[in-house]
């Protein structure tokens, strides 16, 4: 196995200079405290549950947001129960959605049981097939850094496999009421619909 | 008002762009294809075809984060792929509007269609979602609208929900 990043470091480079474009949306459980760790801000949707569809939500919005950039940021496992997203995203193609995967090979939610991709499934090879127009596989700091810089220039649909450690930091717990997630999420776009 | 047999999912077209919906996800069904070919043909909505119905709870939710409102066309049997997705709406109260096609209770020829489609009715209202049932075509509209004042109005879950009976043969043949 390769060298793998460390997970709350890979987020904060992605997220250094966010600014107020990204709207980013984790998976339920490790990458929702990871963006937590982050930093707080109301354009972050943080999911409590819901596995498997972190990317429609982020394709959802992005389409409704065209000039806004979408960032969804999950779990391998989160990421294989939503597996026919991936196709539903290679067919809408929107340039301003990046689906990117904090890939450790563990259900580290549950007790680390291996997840498919451990056994070689590869999420970069389903995503290019499903079209995806940009793949990549970010294996060190210099790739964190131009895949954040991508985050803000992007004009294609991205996807992004970061090899994490299977480490568990200690939890950073976010909002958790859904109503008040909601809520500032949509007054931060000031959207009324 | 005299609506023709076959005009409901015309109307049903109609109650959805006056709703402003502008997203719609689907799964090809079809007592929806007449919906499904309106809305593919109409440039202010953006057609979404799904892999599994239960992607489209998701995005409706996504479009209402962003300001848009979507609905979401389904059979009953793709409302149990849902049931755990109906999370994410009723957790954050994100307005989700269906409109699904009965099979299994009417001249049905498919048994396998019945497990799902008996139970349609309970586990929407176990999901806490409001049902509106038709199962005659000047009916649809009126319950469409009232599904979208109730949906959008108050950020909740309804299900139009249109009879084996309504959709019958013609669509099917056509």
């Amino acid at each position: 196995m390769s060298e793998r990043l460390e997970r709350r470091a890979a987020m904060a480079t992605l997220l250094a200079e966010r600014g107020d474009d990204l709207l980013v949306v984790p998976g339920l459980g490790s990458t929702t405290y990871d963006l937590a760790a982050a930093g707080d801000d109301d354009r972050n949707f943080y999911l409590w549950g819901a596995m498997g569809g972190a990317a429609m939500i982020g394709l959802g919005l992005a389409l409704a947001q065209p000039h806004k950039r979408v960032a969804v940021i999950t779990g391998d496992g989160e990421m294989l129960m939503g597996l026919g997203s991936l196709a539903t995203i290679g067919m809408q193609k929107p340039g301003n959605l990046a689906i990117i995967v904090f890939d450790n090979g563990v259900y580290g939610e549950t007790g680390m049981q291996p997840s498919h991709t451990q056994s070689g499934v590869d999420l970069v090879g389903v995503a290019r097939r499903c079209g995806f127009a940009t793949c990549l596989e970010v294996t060190d700091e210099a790739g964190l850094r131009d895949l954040a810089g991508r985050l803000k220039t992007m004009r294609e649909t991205l996807f992004a496999r970061v090899p994490i450690e299977a480490n568990e930091p200690p939890r950073v717990l976010p909002e958790r009421d859904g109503v008040v997630l909601k809520q500032r999420f949509r007054a931060a776009l000031g959207v009324k619909a | 008002m005299n609506v023709q047999v076959t005009d409901w999912p015309d109307r049903l077209f109609a109650t959805l762009k006056r709703a402003g919906i502008r997203q719609v996800g689907y799964v090809p069904d079809a007592g929806h294809s007449r919906l499904i070919e309106r809305c593919r043909a109409d440039a202010g909505i953006r057609d979404i075809v799904l892999t599994t119905e239960e992607e489209g709870v998701a995005l409706a939710a996504g479009a209402w984060l962003g300001g848009e409102r979507a609905a979401l066309l389904m059979q009953s049997s793709g409302l149990g792929n849902c049931v755990n997705m109906f999370s994410l709406a009723r957790s954050c109260r994100f307005p989700l509007l269906m409109l699904i096609t009965m099979r299994g209770e009417w001249e049905e020829f498919n048994p396998w269609q019945v497990p799902m489609g008996s139970i349609v009715d309970p586990v929407l209202k176990l999901c806490e979602a409001e049902v509106y049932r038709v199962s005659k075509p000047e009916e649809v509209e009126g319950a469409a609208e009232r599904a979208v004042q109730h949906v959008f109005g108050d950020e909740r879950i309804g299900a139009v929900i249109l009879s084996q009976q309504l959709i019958g043969k013609k669509v099917w043949i056509k």
